[in-house]
């Protein structure tokens, strides 16, 4: 099936309470799915078609804060219209899940693949001092399985994930292994507004605190639990490192495309070796930097004009050069011309 | 000495005779002398408390003077980022289809920013109420045009009066949204006197039973004052309120069950 209806019916078998979602291509399928299997029959999960992605957001504002598993999806442009609605779900420390099949941009842009939106998924996209939990499929397989997970981690730690994909796997089609349908939880999380009754104090779900010393103690709260996700959540996958003089480091599209590019490599006698991060936040800093140890170089590659870059400089603090290969656009760069640019930028050969 | 002896024997509690709705918190309110907000709050909670929906209620706030309102009402409630309470109503109604879900939103919040979100909650008919407190201006940022001031009224970014050749037109939001078919029940009130405050807890307690029988969007306009923003003494405001915003948005019933096409 395709990467955007393994979303869909993994969604329904993760046991999911309601999809909230908006049209845009690349990720239209996602919605298109969830109407046409009328889970609200079976499962009693809700799908609503929303008159923007702003609405879409805040309804899984409204269904989060009453400790409902809830999720929308929707491609860069629509995401960013989210951004706000975003914000307020990481202040009000809401668990959610939003996928971003990603397009190439910026404005309008094309409908094309690209990784374009790392900065924003990564580093906040959104204003205010939070971070989302953002996890970067590499098949159909993953975007099926991230569904659950970022459930999980979205309750465990009450903060919004984000399965940052792009075109290219949600249009993509590969067999898949579907998890069996999972009830829907009848628990109540203690912090949810779902009327009150006499035996608690009311619940009131908000992102505001006027007072400067209560929203300061709010914000290192929120660095406290951002340090343990950094501590306990890292995910990440290697390829042929062990004896690597080289280190592609890419992840969703671009690490499928790179693993063919180490083999063509190690082909052309060039010992390289990938690193794929599957979570971007948090970043596997520290197992790149004792990489660095032993490479000469490393490539940073990604459909974009260089952003994850600057986490893996981030990572090997100085150690080894590093540079960026990729293309724009919506092109999805070739396993060859990593090589190329491995060699042109970085081995000198 | 003997004035307060005599202050303190009226304020005996058995010599109160209207009492603090269990609902509303012993808490001072933010709202300026004389604002419509408290009274609105106050019959809302008074709704609530009578039907016995205190463990059925999940309130959305606004952006606004009213944004801290969860601090006032002791139920369940959310703060919308603004404009959007009606979408996270939406939601809240269909995972929790048998709580009583209210909005309470501003003219800037209802029928600026957040103008497709409110018509189109309405036009799928989700069964919430939407209170919408009319004051004609934006209260919480000091005193800005809304999308509500009446022509030639003065504001802080109307300076010269409202003209609606530069500025365009006010917007009737309650008579737009009972034109749509998801909406059952459609009115405008005030509570600036007190026959008016009955008027207005009547609606609210029409649009719960509605609610209760899922027929759709109930939404109830409060034409309210602004005494701060409109720069006027409280009886003042509710002279200048009858004289000139009532002509321009008339209170009565827009829609009610038994005329459903309008």
């Amino acid at each position: 099936m395709k990467g955007n209806e393994a979303i869909a019916e993994a969604a329904i078998r993760a046991g999911a309470d309601g999809y909230f979602g908006y049209p845009i291509t690349p990720q239209s399928e996602i919605l298109e799915y969830l109407m046409e299997s009328k889970p609200y029959e079976t499962t009693g999960m809700v799908v609503l078609q929303a008159e923007s992605e702003i609405a879409a957001i805040n309804m899984v504002y409204g269904g989060a804060a009453c400790g409902k598993k809830v999720m929308t999806s929707s491609s860069s442009p629509g995401i960013s219209l989210k951004q706000e609605g975003i914000s307020y779900i990481a202040g009000a420390e809401l668990p959610c899940l939003v996928v971003n099949v990603v397009r190439g941009g910026p404005g309008l842009g094309t409908i094309q693949p690209a990784q374009s939106d790392y900065f924003q998924a990564v580093k906040g996209g959104g204003h205010g001092d939070y971070h989302l939990i953002v996890l970067a499929p590499a098949s159909v397989q993953e975007m099926a399985d991230f569904v659950g997970l970022s459930f999980d981690l979205a309750f465990k730690y009450r903060n919004p994930v984000m399965i940052l994909s792009d075109g290219a796997i949600g249009q993509m089609m590969e067999k898949v292994y579907l998890s069996p349908q999972k009830e829907r939880s009848k628990t109540v999380p203690e912090w949810a507004t779902t009327g009150k009754p006499s035996t608690r104090e009311r619940n009131i779900i908000t992102s505001l605190d006027l007072d400067p010393y209560g929203q300061e103690l709010f914000n290192k709260k929120l660095i406290a639990k951002y340090n343990e996700i950094k501590e306990k959540e890292v995910r990440y996958e290697e390829f042929q490192t062990k004896d690597a003089e080289y280190l592609l480091v890419a992840y969703g599209t671009s690490a499928r495309v790179c693993q063919k590019s180490v083999q063509l490599g190690r082909e052309q006698g060039i010992k390289v070796g990938l690193l794929r991060p599957i979570t971007l936040f948090p970043f596997p800093y520290e197992r790149i930097y004792e990489l660095s140890g032993q490479l000469k170089g490393i490539l940073s590659v990604e459909m974009s004009t260089g952003q994850m870059i600057e986490d893996v400089m981030l990572a090997v603090k100085g150690r080894v050069t590093v540079r960026h290969c990729g293309r724009m656009g919506g092109i999805i760069t070739a396993p060859d011309e990593v090589i190329d640019s491995l060699k042109s930028q970085i081995t000198g050969g | 000495m003997d004035e307060i002896n005599v202050l303190q024997d009226i304020n005996r509690p058995e010599n109160l005779v209207y009492k603090r709705t269990k609902l509303m918190i012993d808490t001072p309110l933010s709202y300026c002398p004389g604002c419509g907000h408290g009274t609105a709050h106050r019959i809302l909670a008074e709704v609530i408390e009578e039907e016995g929906l205190q463990p059925e209620t999940i309130g959305i706030c606004p952006v606004g003077c009213s944004v801290l309102m969860y601090n006032y009402l002791d139920v369940d409630m959310q703060e919308a980022a603004h404009g959007r309470a009606p979408a996270v109503a939406t939601a809240i109604k269909r995972l929790l289809p048998d709580k009583f879900v209210f909005t309470y939103q501003g003219d800037g919040d209802l029928a600026a920013i957040g103008t497709a979100e409110t018509i189109h909650a309405c036009n799928r008919g989700e069964n919430i109420l939407i209170l919408f407190i009319n004051n004609g201006i934006y209260g919480m940022t000091g005193g800005q045009m809304a999308p509500t001031t009446i022509p030639g009224m003065k504001s802080s970014t109307s300076p010269y009066g409202r003209d609606v050749r530069i500025m365009g037109n006010p917007l009737k939001m309650t008579d737009i949204v009972a034109t749509l078919p998801g909406t059952y029940y459609v009115t405008r009130q005030s509570v600036h006197k007190p026959a008016n405050v009955r008027k207005t807890k009547r609606a609210i307690r029409k649009a719960v039973q509605y609610q209760k029988l899922n027929k759709g969007t109930c939404f109830i306009e409060i034409v309210s004052n602004c005494p701060s923003g409109w720069k006027m003494t409280p009886v003042q405001s509710n002279k200048w309120m009858e004289e000139n915003m009532f002509p321009f948005y008339p209170l009565g019933d827009f829609k009610t069950p038994g005329e459903q096409s309008v």
